[in-house]
Formats: C-alpha cells, sequence, structure tokens
C-alpha cells in the first residue's frame, strides 16, 4: 500500500518536474541537504589544487609572472585596436537602424569535481542563487569558447549542461561565410553534429563556427568549434558533418558566467528582449 | 529487548549510506563510470535484506530522491525505481539471506537489472535513452562486485552491533 503511494508521488513529482516548476523548490532544499556531499567529493581535488599553489617556488612564480605579464601586455594591445573597432562597429549599426551590440556582465565560477548522471554530459558549479543573480538557461563560457548553459540553479551550486550532451542544441554559423546551422551533441564523446546541412553546402574540414545568437540564449559571436569532418553522401539527404568543441570541456576549472545584452533601439522590437524576462527552462 | 537497544548503531547505516553517496558521484573519466557499480542501491539493498524493519520502502524512497538531485535527473525518477527495488528485496529478504554469496549475487543481478531497466525506460519517456548494452553494464559490475560489499556490510554490522 505505502509503495503504491510513494510510486503515485515519484510518478506526479517527475510529471511536475518535466512540464513545470513547481518543484523547484524542492529541488533547491533537497540540494541543500546533498551540498555537504558534493562539497566533500570535491574536497581531495581542491586540497591538491591549494597544496600546489602553496608550495610553489619564487621561481617558478617569478617565470609564471613574467609570461602573464608579456600576454597582458600583448592583449592589451590587441585591446586597443578592438575598442576602436568596436565604437566605429556601434557607430555604423546606428547610421543602420539596427540594434546595437554592447558590454556583457561576466562571473568567474569554478566547476566541482563531482560527477553526474554517467550517460549525460553536465557540470556542476560553484555559484547559487544565494550570491549571485543566476538565471536559467544562463550561458557558460570559458577561455577559448562556448561551454554550455545553466539548467538548474539552488541556493549554494548550479547545474549546468554542456554544449556535447545529446539533450543540447546550440545555433552557430561558420565564421567564413556566414552559413547557419545547429550544433547539436553527440554525447558519447567531445563531438558536435551539424544538423541540416545539404551536401553542396559550403563547409569545409577546419571551418570555424561562432554562435549566430539566434536562439537568443547565447550571444552573437563566441567561438564554438571546429570542423573535423564532412561526409556527403549522395543517398542522404543531408551531410553528415561533425565538429570538435573549442572550449575545454573536460579539463576547464575556471568557467565565465555571462549576462549578455540584448539592447535595441526604441522603435524596434527584438524578439530577445522578450525571451530574457519569460525565460523558458 | 528496551526501545533504546532496538535502535543501535544508526549512525553506522547513516555513514554506509553517506559513503555511497560520495562513490556515486565520485569524479571519473566517463568510460570508466559506466563501469561502475550503483553503490548507493546495492548498500540500500544490504540494510534492508539484513534490517528491514530499520531500513524499509520509504527510506529507499527518501534516498532515491537525494541521489535526483545529486545526478541531477527528473525529480522522482530514482525515488521510484529505489522504492521498488527495496521493496521486492524485503518481499524475498528471508529468502535471499540463506542462499550462498554467488546465488545471492544472481538475485542482485535480476534486482539491479530491473533497477537499470526502468531507469532506461524514464530516461527514454524524456528522449535521453543512452546507448542500451551501456545501460547494461551496471548490474552485471554491481552483482559481480557483491560478495565484496555484503561480507564488507556484515562485518561492519556485526562490529558496531546494528539491529
Amino acid at each position: 500500500m505505502r509503495l503504491i503511494l510513494l510510486l503515485v508521488l515519484s510518478i506526479t513529482l517527475m510529471t511536475l518536474d518535466y512540464r513545470t516548476d513547481t518543484v523547484r523548490s524542492i529541488r533547491a532544499g533537497l540540494s541543500v541537504i546533498v551540498y555537504p556531499v558534493q562539497y566533500l567529493v570535491d574536497l581531495p581535488g581542491s586540497f591538491i589544487r591549494w597544496t600546489a599553489d602553496t608550495f610553489v617556488t619564487r621561481g617558478t612564480l617569478q617565470e609564471e609572472n613574467a609570461t602573464l605579464r608579456t600576454q597582458n601586455q600583448i592583449l592589451k594591445a590587441q585591446l586597443q585596436k578592438f575598442t576602436f573597432i568596436e565604437a566605429e562597429n556601434v557607430h555604423l549599426r546606428e547610421l543602420l537602424q539596427s540594434s546595437k551590440r554592447v558590454g556583457e556582465r561576466m562571473l568567474i565560477a569554478e566547476l566541482l569535481s563531482v560527477d553526474l548522471d554517467p550517460f549525460r554530459r553536465q557540470v556542476v558549479i560553484n555559484k547559487g542563487s544565494m550570491n549571485d543573480d543566476l538565471y536559467v538557461s544562463q550561458p557558460l563560457l570559458d577561455a577559448e569558447g562556448v561551454m554550455g548553459k545553466i539548467v538548474h540553479i539552488y541556493p549554494l551550486t548550479s547545474t549546468a549542461i554542456l554544449i556535447t550532451d545529446p539533450d543540447h542544441s546550440l545555433p552557430v554559423q561558420v565564421a567564413r561565410n556566414g552559413l547557419r546551422t545547429i550544433a547539436v551533441g553527440a554525447g558519447s564523446d567531445n563531438q558536435l553534429e551539424l544538423l541540416y546541412l545539404p551536401n553542396n553546402a559550403d563547409i569545409q574540414i577546419g571551418d570555424e563556427l561562432i554562435t549566430s545568437g539566434l536562439g537568443c540564449v547565447f550571444p552573437a559571436g563566441y567561438p564554438v568549434a571546429r570542423v573535423t569532418a564532412v561526409n556527403t553522401n549522395p543517398s542522404l539527404p543531408f551531410a553528415q558533418v561533425l565538429a570538435e568543441p573549442t572550449a575545454k570541456l573536460d579539463r576547464s576549472r575556471e568557467v565565465l558566467l555571462v549576462w549578455p545584452s540584448h539592447a535595441s533601439l526604441p522603435e524596434m522590437q527584438t524578439p530577445c528582449s522578450r525571451t530574457q524576462e519569460e525565460d523558458a527552462p | 529487548m528496551s526501545i533504546h537497544d532496538r535502535s543501535r548503531g544508526g549512525w553506522a547505516i547513516a555513514a554506509s549510506l553517506v559513503m555511497a553517496m560520495l562513490l556515486s558521484i565520485l569524479p571519473l573519466p566517463p568510460m570508466v563510470h559506466a563501469f561502475m557499480p550503483e553503490w548507493l542501491l546495492l548498500v540500500t539493498i544490504y540494510w534492508s535484506m539484513a534490517l528491514p524493519h530499520r531500513v524499509g520502502v520509504g527510506v529507499a524512497w527518501c534516498l532515491g530522491l537525494l541521489l535526483d538531485v545529486l545526478r541531477d535527473t527528473l525529480l522522482g525518477q530514482y525515488a521510484l525505481v529505489m522504492a521498488l527495488v527495496i521493496f521486492i528485496t524485503i518481499h524475498l529478504h528471508q529468502r535471499i539471506r540463506v542462499v550462498p554469496l554467488w546465488q545471492q549475487s544472481i538475485t542482485i543481478l535480476v534486482l539491479c537489472l530491473i533497477y537499470a531497466l526502468i531507469n532506461f525506460w524514464i530516461k527514454g519517456i524524456q528522449g535521453l535513452a543512452p546507448d542500451f548494452w551501456m545501460a547494461l553494464i551496471s548490474p552485471f559490475v554491481s552483482a559481480l562486485i557483491w560478495p565484496a560489499i555484503f561480507l564488507f556490510m556484515r562485518n561492519l554490522r556485526r562490529y558496531y552491533q546494528v539491529n
């Protein structure tokens, strides 16, 4: 009797969780209970990193400092040009009466080294609703490219889905010629599949893919992947194209959370400014 | 037997369950992860077999709910399968307990297969079904490792006189 009650209860919970977000608070409460478990699992790794950071020699530090300083100089020099180009871009877009792209707010978060479902590609980050105003489906980047987006926000942690998860798809375009397509995670390995490209599409191995900003989730222009294989089989309706993410999905420790800004001219209603508020999960 | 006697060693049960949870979210390469046994399920099966009056269907359901949050699956997915498997275990516990370890392993295999198949089915409904044969690895590994877990847990139970 009790079993039947519990089974009905869990089926109700699953349906509610799948269709609505009414059980979000239950999830949040439970996540606080299991946080010590996640913290304990993460502890050995962070301890090793802490000792590695603490007991470095002066020589190594100086060397690293010198490299970073050079790198910083180069990046700053590049940025000078970038500021000019950005200003010019804003000006040109004003002339064209199209929406402006302005700077995005960013926050650095750290991954907790815990595993989730073995057959999915998800990660846990150490930022939650208690300290930061995260939102569901917020983009996650690393220094090299797009990593994924947030799916659940808890008080102390959040979980994010990676772009290689089979349930994740992201609108991209080829940087070379602006060809638009959708990158879907292949799941089992570090690969993305590009869907609905005709056999005569202008795409080749080595092409860089960037976000197109069409889904209103990811800001436009961030690097996503590089094409690794193009198979054209005339008997199939579409070409089979595979790409490898540029972000170090399995190695990055620090990730960047982005608050994209979809600023627009007042007379124009962009679809993105609306979805930001409603924000379906 | 006083009431105090009856509820001895609850912390040992809790500690072993927390340990199993730690093991089930240990960061591992994805290929290795598919070969990991279902730690939490095995430990819960042991306790419900040895002490069905203390670890029952309700406890299993709550543990499953925690596992749902740990693994970030649909809320209630693991809760449902845990409750179901523990219900079967408790029904059969007097028969499982008396047979030799390798025969117990066969029962565990069946229980873990039920667990894996219902999980696979729920994931399939959401359109997230993993490779079917990969999903079957874990139950076999769980059955193989069962004798070790059983002996370890029995020693633990006797040492701390959990009853």
